[in-house]
């Protein structure tokens, strides 16, 4: 393999400290140096980092890919180009896919397509339930062998408490984490959007935010009786940022993620009917919007999600709540953390380390460090150039997304996953 | 939205909500019925004002009265009407809301009425189809009826003259209601002194108070200096669904009976968007009785729906 050097870059790697200029050193897939050049170093490739930010690869947490089973809305080929291009370099796919990540020979088929689209770490996550059902406990231990990283039931009810926390006891015993996005089906009842002022303006079948938090309550509760090490993904509201601060301070230690719209947009945001803006868990609240930056500055909420949703053109087509909910965001992910640094929610350190150093740490991956002999996972950025999402820059399949059509600052330049430079902007 | 349903110069091009509109154009609307209203009693009731052009009343969702009306007053402004019932024949045939009106509007239609179970079809069906063609809403989902609402604005000016010195009693389920959505936006819009949902907390969309009305759940205390008095009817699904226990508690607690109508002001009036459930929500008593507007509402709705179709299409020409 190459050896590059990445040189005179703003190297900033929160799992080290460090946010300084230099260079990176790289051989055999791995960084071998940072700053200090390795005796006898000769790059087969150096790429200029001047003005550049360089730091750990991005780790999305929720990523639907849409194969197998829904090749018309995406496909491995077209999305890891996206998440290449947007400085991601490692996805965890969440388990609803067609057929569901239920059996060690679909984990297998998702490694298999992964590495024929050129993109190899993209990680299953295993459905918690057999056919997501809520049922009957998937088999767990077979999944984790066949390289899943994590279980959850996406976001398919759990059918009663007794059967969430026999899986969650049956995971603990195999350390397994669980992913959860709290969300009560019957509360829920089928609503589209939050029960707030816009749904009750436009008629819109509405879902309370009592609906995650009773979810996240019971299922705290049951992290407390069986140990299972949880993870709550996606989460949208204020009295979820609470409930986990408390929860923690109790020395529970769970970990949570925050989908990045949620961190950007609310209700009030949302053109009346348009589909752009139908997403589940639904956009909430100015109120929980601040708490969830707050969480996310404050180290409560530990990762930003993408929560990636690519979506043909057809399912967007009609009237909002029979629209397929979900946004199209492996692109956004960059620009909109730094909006948040630069409208600042956080600080652009913990911005990366949300992306990057957390959500390694909560998979228990050897990643999202430049620290030597870490994989170079590596993302390069111009924090300083502005783009257009228009369909002559956008990679994803899916063109879903309430920001088409805006400009963002900060574009990714370069991105290397195992030393290998998987993308370049021209 | 608003933008959506007016020209450039401010016309109204499709009538999709009420939300968004001025006072101007609402009082127009009502004006230009005003005018329509003697045509009924005459020998010949036909205008040629939309002669030539081609109605299709879309619903998607059962109706009589409503397609009826728009039936009759499309008729009387002597266009084509064509009125399809649509309930469940294309999505079982599979064809998408978009497919059929691409067919229909390749047969070189003018206007669509359009009615469906979804909140939001009749404004994506606007944003989806050809620039000349104008949209009406006759229902969407739990979102709005707008001819309703401003039918029964109609038939409360008749009675009332005036509107600033009103106040509106609605009772009933308004979380389900996309004629109270359309009545409270047209009554505060028009300048009422208040607007006041009467129901159970079941009944009521979250954070109401913000659509500009007061709140009581206890009919008893909110017909209190009311002068008008809105029935909503209660769908029988309401109480397998555990929002409410029986019909006849309903009946005891929101039924509107003579006793409790003495409770408004004595002038006050009944009105009903129908069809009536007598016995749930109303007294038959009440409901054929002296202070009753309901069919009154009906016959307005010839008027005040011709009056809001020749507007719609005056971008395009009529006139």
């Amino acid at each position: 393999m190459s050896r590059i050097h990445i040189k005179q870059g703003r190297i900033i790697d929160p799992a080290n400290d460090l946010d300084c200029v230099g260079s990176v050193y790289i051989a055999n897939g791995k960084v071998i140096s940072i700053l200090v050049e390795p005796e006898g170093f000769i790059a087969d490739k150096t790429i200029d980092a001047e003005n550049k930010i360089v730091c750990p690869g991005f780790i999305d947490l929720s990523t639907r890919l849409r194969e197998p089973g829904q090749s018309r809305k995406a496909t491995f080929k077209s999305e890891s180009i996206a998440a290449a291009s947007a400085g991601i370099t490692t996805l965890c796919l969440q388990p609803d896919t067609k057929p569901v990540i239920d059996t060690p020979a679909v984990a297998e088929l998702i490694k298999e397509l992964a590495d024929k689209a050129d993109y190899p770490q993209i990680y299953p996550i295993a459905a918690l339930t057999q056919k997501l059902e809520g049922n009957e406990l998937s088999s767990m231990l077979a999944l984790k062998q066949a390289g899943c990283i994590a279980i959850s039931n996406a976001n398919k009810p759990v059918n009663n408490l007794l059967i969430l926390r026999r899986a969650m006891e049956y995971a603990a015993s195999h350390n397994l984490l669980l992913i959860f996005r709290p969300n009560d089906y019957w509360l829920g009842n089928k609503g589209c959007a939050h029960e707030g002022i816009v749904a009750t303006r436009y008629g819109l079948p509405s879902i309370p935010d009592a609906a995650e938090t009773i979810a996240l309550d019971q299922c705290l509760e049951l992290a407390e009786l069986t140990g299972c090490k949880v993870h709550f993904g996606q989460i949208s509201c204020k009295r979820s940022v609470i409930k986990i601060h408390q929860a923690n301070k109790y020395g529970l230690n769970v970990t949570a993620d925050v989908a990045m719209h949620q961190l950007h947009l609310t209700e009030n945001d949302m053109i009346p009917f348009d589909s752009a803006y139908h997403v589940l868990p639904p956009l909430r609240t100015e109120a929980d919007k601040q708490y969830l930056r707050q969480g996310l500055a404050g180290d409560i909420i530990n990762c930003i999600s993408s929560d990636h949703q690519p979506h043909d053109l057809d399912a967007k087509l009609g009237a909002f709540p029979e629209t397929e909910p979900g946004i199209s965001s492996l692109e956004t992910l960059l620009p909109l953390m730094l909006r948040l640094v630069a409208q600042h929610a956080i600080t652009l350190n913990q911005g990366i380390a949300a992306l990057s150093q957390n959500p390694a740490k909560i998979l228990g991956l050897n990643a999202g460090s430049l620290a030597s002999g870490f994989p170079a996972d590596i993302c390069i950025f111009d924090p300083e150039i502005h783009w257009e999402i228009n369909s002559d820059n956008w990679k994803s399949k899916g063109t879903n997304t309430p920001f088409w059509g805006q400009i963002m600052k900060g574009r990714v330049t370069h991105t290397l996953q195992s030393g290998r430079l998987i993308y370049q902007l021209s | 939205m608003s933008n959506l349903q007016l020209t450039a110069e401010g016309k109204l091009k499709h009538f999709l909500t009420i939300e968004g509109l001025s006072k101007n154009i609402l009082t127009e609307i009502l004006d230009t019925a005003e005018s329509f209203v003697g045509n009924a009693d005459q020998q010949i009731k036909k205008v040629p004002l939309l002669r030539g052009k081609t109605i299709v009343n879309l619903f998607f969702e059962n109706s009589t009265r409503t397609r009826t009306t728009f039936e009759l007053a499309a008729k009387r402004l002597s266009a084509d009407v064509l009125s399809m019932s649509i309930a469940t024949s294309s999505t079982s045939k599979g064809e998408s809301l978009l497919d059929t009106i691409r067919n229909l509007e390749a047969m070189f239609v003018d206007m669509f009425v359009v009615r469906h179970a979804i909140s939001g079809a009749a404004h994506f069906i606007a944003q989806q189809t050809a620039p000349h063609i104008s949209v009406i809403n006759a229902g969407d989902g739990q979102h709005a009826h707008p001819t309703q609402a401003m039918l029964d604005m109609f038939t409360i000016r008749q009675f009332k003259k005036d509107f600033s010195n009103l106040r509106v009693a609605i009772i009933g389920d308004i979380l389900h209601s996309r004629v109270a959505r359309s009545q409270i936006q047209a009554l505060n819009t028009l300048g009422v002194a208040e607007v006041r949902v009467i129901a159970p907390k079941t009944l009521l969309p979250a954070h109401v108070e913000t659509l500009g009305v007061s709140v009581s759940h206890n009919l008893t205390e909110g017909l209190q200096d009311i002068d008008v008095i809105i029935m909503l009817r209660l769908q029988r699904e309401r109480m397998t669904s555990a929002l409410l226990p029986s019909e006849s508690e309903y009946f005891k607690c929101f039924g509107l009976t003579e006793s409790k109508l003495k409770i408004a002001k004595p002038d006050a009036i009944v009105m009903h968007p129908g069809p009536i459930n007598r016995g749930v929500e109303i007294d038959s008593k009440v409901a054929d009785g002296a202070q009753s507007v309901i069919l009154k509402q009906v016959s307005n709705g010839i008027a005040v729906r011709m009056a809001i179709m020749s507007m719609a299409m005056q971008p395009q020409g009529v006139y």
